[in-house]
């Protein structure tokens, strides 16, 4: 809380009034708040007031040594963690200059697509929410968790998997993994139209998402938009097939655009991409059993790990948006700098104040969640 | 999936059709509790037999969650490298990365297949949990993340040691070790946990985990400068030391331990002597006590004790009865194991500090004892082991029975020895090694083929010599016999013709005492114009004169001496292998203990005078 937010503040007769949503409300996703001047029903201006969920992570990471750093990467974005995770470790990989095992290469991809669904189900039921639906919010969460239990099995971990290390991934598949994954694939195939007839065909969801919190292509990238949103103003820009990292080159995926630039476009693109996720999440199952190789590269004792001295920028396609870290070393067993681009940045600050202005108070919420803003990911 | 027509926007009464979920079961899971995944990572669990205590758990955890708890009755033994700590987590900071599994050098540490645990009675101290094998509820549930393979982040295999191959070495006494170069070591000195357990181990206490890690930062001088806190023979310990610190490494419970003897010499050999010097001379005090100390025997003992006294800014004279400095570091140890010239280093930088040696002076003959006590303020004796011990067999006053001490001392000095056609060695120690691979080297040399036989009591399991040794003896073509008894030397023409001798069927009776029992029909004759005895050796005290000998308080047959080395006798102190032993870094930590008793009396006497 800032001082100023104590002072009692006196402003002459108007009718226009100042509200506040967050930094607890169940219209912001996470601890964020957003200062609202109204008059009326009628969004004036609006403020973003993040630094609810500062954690400090990038400094902290500066007294930490590169290999304990890997637990705080998927605290910086609860919902889509892995993307995070991978992104530091190719950066101090890319430092290193480790060679890392094809096999680890194609369970990143695996993890991250897997994360680009839960994602996107934990959004998408949220965005829902926020025009008064909680079936989808109910399902998607409960769909979620299927994946979340797959995490569990691969990494030992639901949320926070810390399963990516520099030089690969800590463990392999367990037996029968394969399988399980397809099967909750098909079973998630099979939900998508109900979530089609629940949503994209459903008037009421039609009528409050389209035309709201409209961007166009020249706003969105003078606004510095990426990912799904940029996407949706009908520009196909995708880091995965724009400059490929991983093994996303060797990958038949489309990448799906709308050009309305509206919360239903942005919503339809995510439910879109949940068929293209799992359209490479197949792909990499069925390549998978060939490629029996290690599943890390050697690396030193984690204890004494200089990385060399140099920086680099790493970038990823998160279910947000472009992901990138810069990091820095200057020879030492800890970074001297990390810095982090999260999409999310961009999205709940910039972005979402302008197109708060002069829409209506009911859809300020529905607008956040289009953008699919992070708030950890905003304060870190 | 994308067919669908998002167009299609449907009509108010499209979410009717959902009605037909009102029929199914609502998403949800049963409240049956439900098993963790195979590689869940719960909360911990800790074999306390498997764990060590070395606390690197505790060092690689990101949040501090690791407080080690000395638990009093668990086996603590700093020689084998076990302490009685035991890791304790706070879970309020533990964020369950599992770090401290893929780390852990034994392989102690798991993470269970446990989801909750809740605060019972409000008791919060039940998030600070000490856990042992049944976990933290003390329920048994499975290991869920455990420590494999492929997680394993323990770096278990050594970096290789290029040796001189056997057939390159066995006709000359060059080094055969080459050393590391600055790559090598720095990956070696990377293995590192820094548990300290090699430091506990060292009996000078050497700050292997400070100088290892300045290895690794490529701070030679650092590294020199923590090797100098404790070690003076630096270059020798780097070479030749018994490295206990290596046996009590943690990494050495599953993989090969750090080669710390190794890296010590890395770092000596990567400063320049005359930095060294300078480097051991700091903290050296500007002043002068005007106290004078006399030290009988410039071998590692004597001389680490010179070094701590004249840092301590003492006047130290050492008398030494040989013409070099060293002692059984010089005269005892091969040069291919320990190159004269590396131990002149040690001596010099001793030297340096204004440590006076006056050579071929033998006390007793040369300067009697009395003298030594009238002009000196404390006498230190430190004469080491130089009397081979005999085995007192039938034939064993012959002159083809040789002892290895003597033998390695004229080969080291140069005096010309009878290099026999066929040798027979009775022992299995490290000095039987060294002898037979010195008189193998001396074969090859004059007849172009090695024809040794060594002979132990022990079996080859239970031999005294490092493993190196015999594997590398071996290589060099000495034939090792284990479990043979001497039972006489055979002797034709007046002289020695071979060794005879019993299988060992055991060594020790029953309380332990040394009864050895043979079985006399499995007799061995084993030929040979030379039999060395290589079974010990004994003090000379010859110089210590009747009237002292008697004066003196004995305990089996060695000096006795208090804590601080000091024998009944309050002017005279006595340490390295004449007390304690045998090998370089006991005597090194008796020289350093000597010193400080020393420096203790006479700053004593001083504030009582």
């Amino acid at each position: 809380m800032r001082p100023e937010n104590y002072e009692a503040q006196r402003h002459p007769p108007s009718n226009e009034y100042e509200l506040n949503i967050g930094p607890n409300h169940p219209g912001i996703e996470g601890n964020y708040a957003f200062k609202l001047r109204l008059h009326g029903d009628r969004v004036i201006e609006g403020r973003a007031d993040a630094g609810y969920l500062h954690r400090g992570f990038e400094k902290l990471m500066e007294g930490r040594l590169w290999i304990q750093n890997l637990a705080i990467t998927p605290r910086i974005c609860v919902p889509d963690p892995v993307p995070m995770e991978i992104s530091y470790c190719l950066a101090v990989e890319d430092l290193c200059g480790l060679e890392v095992p094809e096999r680890a290469l194609w369970l990143r991809v695996l993890q991250a697509e897997l994360s680009r669904l839960a994602a996107h189900l934990f959004t998408f039921g949220g965005h829902a929410a926020t025009t008064g639906m909680y079936t989808p919010m109910f399902w998607g969460i409960a769909d979620r968790d299927l994946i979340l239990d797959l995490f569990e099995e691969l990494c030992g971990g639901r949320v926070y998997h810390i399963y990516n290390i520099p030089g690969g991934v800590r463990r392999d598949m367990p037996p029968g993994f394969i399988e399980r994954v397809s099967n909750t694939l098909d079973y998630l195939e099979t939900r998508l139209p109900d979530y089609d007839n629940l949503m994209f065909k459903n008037l009421v969801f039609v009528q409050r998402a389209r035309g709201v919190g409209v961007i166009s292509q020249e706003q969105a990238l003078d606004w510095a938009v990426t990912g799904p949103n940029l996407r949706a103003t009908g520009l196909a820009l995708d880091v995965r097939r724009d400059d490929p990292y991983l093994i996303y080159d060797q990958l038949a995926f489309d990448i799906p655009t709308e050009d309305g630039g509206d919360a239903w476009s942005r919503a339809l693109v995510r439910r879109k991409e949940l068929f293209e996720s799992i359209k490479i999440i197949r792909q990499v199952l069925a390549k998978l059993p060939s490629l029996p190789g290690p599943i890390r590269c050697p690396i030193p004792n984690p204890l004494a790990w200089n990385v060399p001295a140099g920086s680099t920028y790493v970038r990823m396609e998160s279910s947000k948006g472009e992901l990138a870290w810069y990091v820095v070393s200057n020879g030492s067993e800890k970074p001297y700098r990390t810095h982090v681009r999260g999409p999310s940045q961009m999205h709940a600050v910039q972005v979402l104040e302008k197109l708060s202005i002069g829409c209506r108070i009911e859809d300020v919420a529905q607008i956040m969640f289009s953008l699919d803003a992070c708030p950890p990911e905003v304060d870190r | 999936m994308s067919d669908i027509d998002y167009k299609d926007h449907g009509g108010v009464l499209a979410p009717l059709k959902n009605l037909r979920f009102f029929g199914r079961n609502a998403v949800t899971v049963p409240l049956d509790p439900r098993t963790a995944s195979a590689n869940y990572r719960g909360f911990h669990l800790n074999d306390w037999q498997a764990c060590v205590g070395c606390s690197t758990c505790q060092k690689v955890c990101d949040n501090a969650a690791i407080t080690m708890v000395e638990i009093p009755g668990l086996p603590e033994d700093p020689v084998k490298g076990v302490r009685n700590l035991r890791p304790a987590i706070d879970y309020g900071r533990c964020c369950w990365c599992a770090l401290c599994v893929d780390l852990c050098p034994t392989g102690s540490i798991s993470l269970s297949r446990e989801y909750v645990h809740t605060c019972v009675d409000a008791d919060l101290d039940s998030y600070f949990v000490l856990p042992d094998s049944n976990g933290i509820h003390g329920v048994a549930y499975d290991k869920g993340w455990a420590k494999s393979v492929e997680s394993d982040l323990v770096a278990l295999e050594r970096t290789d040691m290029t040796e001189a191959a056997p057939e390159a070495r066995i006709d000359n006494f060059e080094e055969i070790v080459a050393g590391y170069d600055k790559n090598q070591a720095i990956i070696e000195a990377s293995r590192c946990v820094q548990c300290g357990m090699c430091h506990d181990a060292c009996p000078t206490r050497m700050n292997a985990p400070e100088y290892i890690r300045a290895i690794w930062q490529d701070d030679m001088e650092e590294a020199v400068r923590q090797i100098y806190r404790t070690n003076p023979f630096a270059h020798t310990c780097g070479r030749v030391c018994t490295h206990r610190c290596e046996t009590a490494c943690s990494v050495g419970h599953r993989g090969e331990p750090i080669a710390i003897r190794w890296l010590k010499r890395y770092a000596m050999d990567a400063v320049a002597p005359e930095r060294v010097k300078q480097i051991a001379a700091e903290g050296k005090p500007g002043y002068v006590t005007g106290k004078r100390i006399a030290i009988i025997g410039a071998g590692p003992a004597g001389l680490t004790a010179a070094f701590d006294l004249a840092k301590q800014g003492h006047e130290v004279q050492v008398y030494e009865a040989m013409s070099q400095a060293g002692g059984m570091t010089r005269y005892g140890i091969p040069y291919y194991r320990m190159p004269a010239d590396m131990l002149d280093r040690d001596v010099e930088v001793i030297q340096s500090l204004g440590v006076k040696i006056q050579y071929n002076t033998r006390i007793g003959v040369d300067l009697r004892m009395d003298e030594l006590q009238q002009q000196f303020d404390a006498v230190l004796i430190a004469v080491g082991l130089w009397t081979g011990r005999s085995t007192r067999i039938q034939g064993a006053d012959n002159d083809g029975v040789e002892r290895a001490v003597e033998l390695l001392r004229k080969v080291a000095d140069g005096e010309p020895i009878r290099v026999p056609r066929q040798a027979v060695i009775i022992g299995g120690g490290n000095v039987a090694m060294d002898i037979a691979r010195t008189l193998a080297r001396l074969q090859k040399h004059r007849y172009g083929e090695v024809a040794i036989t060594l002979t132990a009591l022990e079996d080859i399991d239970h031999f005294l010599a490092d493993r190196d040794e015999i594997k590398e003896a071996r290589e060099e073509g000495v034939e090792i016999l284990d479990a043979r008894g001497p039972q006489q030397v055979v002797i034709e023409n007046g002289g020695a013709s071979g060794l005879c001798t019993w299988k060992v069927l055991s060594i020790f009776d029953e309380k332990g005492r040394f009864a050895p029992k043979y079985n006399a029909d499995d007799q061995l004759i084993h030929p040979g114009d030379m039999i060395v005895e290589a079974i010990g050796q004994a003090a000379d005290i010859a110089l210590l004169g009747e009237a002292l000998t008697e004066e003196l308080e004995w305990n089996r047959g060695r000096l006795k001496v208090d804590d601080g080395l000091r024998t009944s006798a309050d002017w005279l102190w006595a340490a390295g292998d004449m007390v304690r032993g045998p090998d370089v870094v006991t005597a090194v930590a008796d020289g350093h203990k000597a010193a400080a008793s020393i420096n203790q009396f006479l700053c004593i006497r001083e504030q009582a005078a």
